[in-house]
């Protein structure tokens, strides 16, 4: 275990640190000075001096590198171009609002995942599996973004049940603020329930004609208790290792549905930012999404290890 | 040489039979058929759009700007500038199309050699995983603005943003893949007949590794079309007034209080696109898989 937990950790930190690589190198191929780009309006040379000086760009790569780093560490992004206001202050406004979103999503996604790859196992061949599938064969190919301009289109405007855009923070008003985010949330879970509705489908199909369950109805344990018992740790399992491979699918997926319904998130941050060409702010947020999909997959790998004990003493994760 | 030709001739036999289950599975699977027939559709429409769509897609008609859908002359309507939708759909549907196969290709040519290497050389392995761990930290969406941001918005940007997050899932199957084909006696029996490793890899792994690499495509595929609606509706993909069923939908939002419709018709096709390819790739992995009709 405690051998797995340090190979995981070197290889987590391996990969942050290329990404780092990846990040900094990429802002050296834009194109033109990246102290004209840092610059913005003040142009002249005396500004771009000072930029350079301030950024080390006078300096070897390896020591701009070693300096970008220790910024990084300190939690200086740099400073947005556009607005002047500091990157790190954009986030901790920013990241609340994608957070909210994002875990309301998993849970909203899990709930409904796991009901109807279940009830897909259970009734094997009946109108309720292939309803089911079929919902999920749509889920998976239906563009979120449309599907969350038609709940704009026919629920927020048409009927009024739901506010069209806009936000309110948690700590001002919870309910108004679920009220704003619960169609967004439903919106961007749809996807994710989609997958986790297949894999808990096929993994119940595989436990269903286990030996373990089968062993479990031989010794008159009622059907219900047979799948709810097992059923609900196998989901588990299900779930977390879609929502750590999914991730990646869950951050871009954010981004659209906040610029859809006009959440002020990291998305929208990010699609802003690359239309004023803000560049400390896309360099922020590509660093931030690398970093935040790092950890929380050595954490997803963590909780695996702890619900399924098999990687704990082989050590491999499945 | 001549003793060893007999298993690899029987491999190719074998395939040969193998093919055809597999194709007799496909013609007996309804949803199998239906798909196919739509994706044949949409590929016939998409190759001849230029000469099938009734008008020119940048043919604007200020006279007639959100004429609605089953009016005369334009059976879709037409859009803010006056444009025909159904000619703008067609188009876009074949840019949409684009950008799958060039997403996939991309990530086919990159993932195939990353993923036999990384199955067939334990010494690459940890090096090809690494970099696998890199990839799968900069989700489509963040690759596409980066991409954006260095080298501006375009098709081909946008399709090779896509490819590269691809490549990831080409790498995992193909290696695992890899590996089940490298304990099996037929491979043994190539590396004893001293066969060079690039021979065993391309002429025996390779080709039996031909359906995972298949199945991956087609999965691959419809969601490359989702990923360019997303980044041209964002702004991010294809660039007005090239028509893409993404930008038309950026547009439809714009205008919604006046021709709600026209935010209707692209996520119908986007999906129908995507819906086809995800039936075809379920049919075509139950139709692939030995174990036959379990599930």
């Amino acid at each position: 275990m405690a051998r797995y937990l340090l190979t995981r950790a070197w290889q987590s930190a391996l990969t942050l640190l290329l990404s780092t690589i990846v990040v900094f190198v990429g802002v050296r191929a834009l194109p033109g000075d990246p102290a004209l780009a840092l610059a913005g309006e003040d142009r002249s040379p005396e500004a771009l001096e000072a930029i350079r000086r301030h950024y080390g760009l006078d300096q070897p790569l390896p020591v701009q590198f070693a300096q970008y780093v220790e910024r990084l560490v300190q939690g200086d992004f740099g400073v947005s171009i556009r607005t002047g206001t500091p990157v790190s202050s954009m986030l901790t406004t920013a990241l609340p609002v994608t957070v909210e979103l994002s875990v309301l999503a998993i849970l909203i996604a899990a709930a409904l995942g796991v009901g109807a790859g279940v009830l897909a196992a259970v009734r094997r061949g009946r109108p309720a599996e292939w309803l089911a599938n079929g919902l999920a064969l749509i889920g998976l190919s239906v563009p979120h973004f449309w599907l969350g301009l038609l709940a704009i289109l026919y629920l927020s405007v048409a009927t009024g049940l739901f506010p069209a855009s806009g936000f309110v923070p948690f700590l001002e008003d919870p309910v108004d603020n679920l009220h704003h985010i619960v169609l967004p949330a439903v919106i961007l879970g749809t996807g994710l329930a989609a997958i986790i509705m297949r894999q808990t489908r096929s993994a119940m199909l595989d436990s269903l004609s286990s030996d373990y369950v089968r062993t479990a109805k031989a010794k008159g344990l009622r059907p219900r208790a047979v799948i709810t018992r097992h059923a609900l740790r196998n989901s588990l399992i299900v779930v977390v290792t879609v929502v750590g491979l999914q991730l990646g699918g869950l951050i871009s997926g954010a981004v659209v549905t906040e610029q859809i319904f006009g959440l002020p998130g990291f998305g929208k941050m990010t699609i802003d930012a690359v239309f004023q060409r803000d560049y400390p702010v896309i360099q922020a947020v590509v660093l931030l999404t690398a970093t935040a999909y790092i950890v929380i997959n050595f954490f997803v790998d963590l909780l695996y290890s702890v619900i399924d004990p098999r990687i704990r003493v082989t050590g491999d994760p499945a | 040489m001549t003793v060893l030709t007999v298993p690899i001739a029987e491999t190719a036999s074998a395939s040969i039979t193998r093919r055809t289950r597999v194709l007799r599975r496909l013609r007996r699977n309804p949803l199998a058929v239906v798909s196919f027939v739509v994706l044949a559709l949409a590929a016939g429409i998409a190759l001849l759009s230029p000469w099938l769509a009734p008008y020119s897609v940048d043919q604007t008609d200020f006279a007639r700007v959100f004429v609605p859908p089953g009016s005369p002359g334009h059976v879709l309507g037409t859009d803010d500038l006056g444009r025909d939708v159904l000619s703008r759909i067609m188009l876009g549907a074949r840019a949409s199309l684009q950008v799958g196969l060039l997403a996939v290709a991309t990530s086919l040519v990159l993932g195939v050699p990353l993923g036999l290497a990384a199955g067939y050389f334990r010494a690459w392995d940890a090096v090809i995983s690494r970099f696998t761990d890199l990839l799968l930290a900069f989700p489509f969406l963040i690759m596409a603005v980066g991409l954006a941001a260095i080298r501006g918005a375009s098709l081909g940007n946008a399709a090779v943003a896509i490819g590269i997050a691809q490549i990831p899932g080409v790498i995992r199957v193909v290696r695992s893949d890899t590996l089940r084909l490298k304990s099996l006696d037929f491979v043994a029996a190539a590396v004893v007949d001293g066969a060079s490793d690039l021979w065993v890899l391309t002429r025996h792994i390779l080709p039996n590794a031909t359906s995972v690499i298949l199945v991956q495509a087609t999965v691959a595929i419809p969601a490359a079309i989702l990923g360019e609606a997303v980044l041209s509706f964002l702004g991010l993909g294809i660039q007005p007034p090239a028509p893409s069923l993404g930008t038309m939908l950026a547009t439809a939002q714009q205008f919604a209080a006046r021709a709600p419709w026209a935010a209707v018709l692209p996520g119908v096709v986007i999906m129908g696109l995507a819906l086809a390819f995800n039936v075809f790739g379920d049919a075509l992995r139950d139709a692939l898989d030995p174990k036959g009709d379990r599930r």
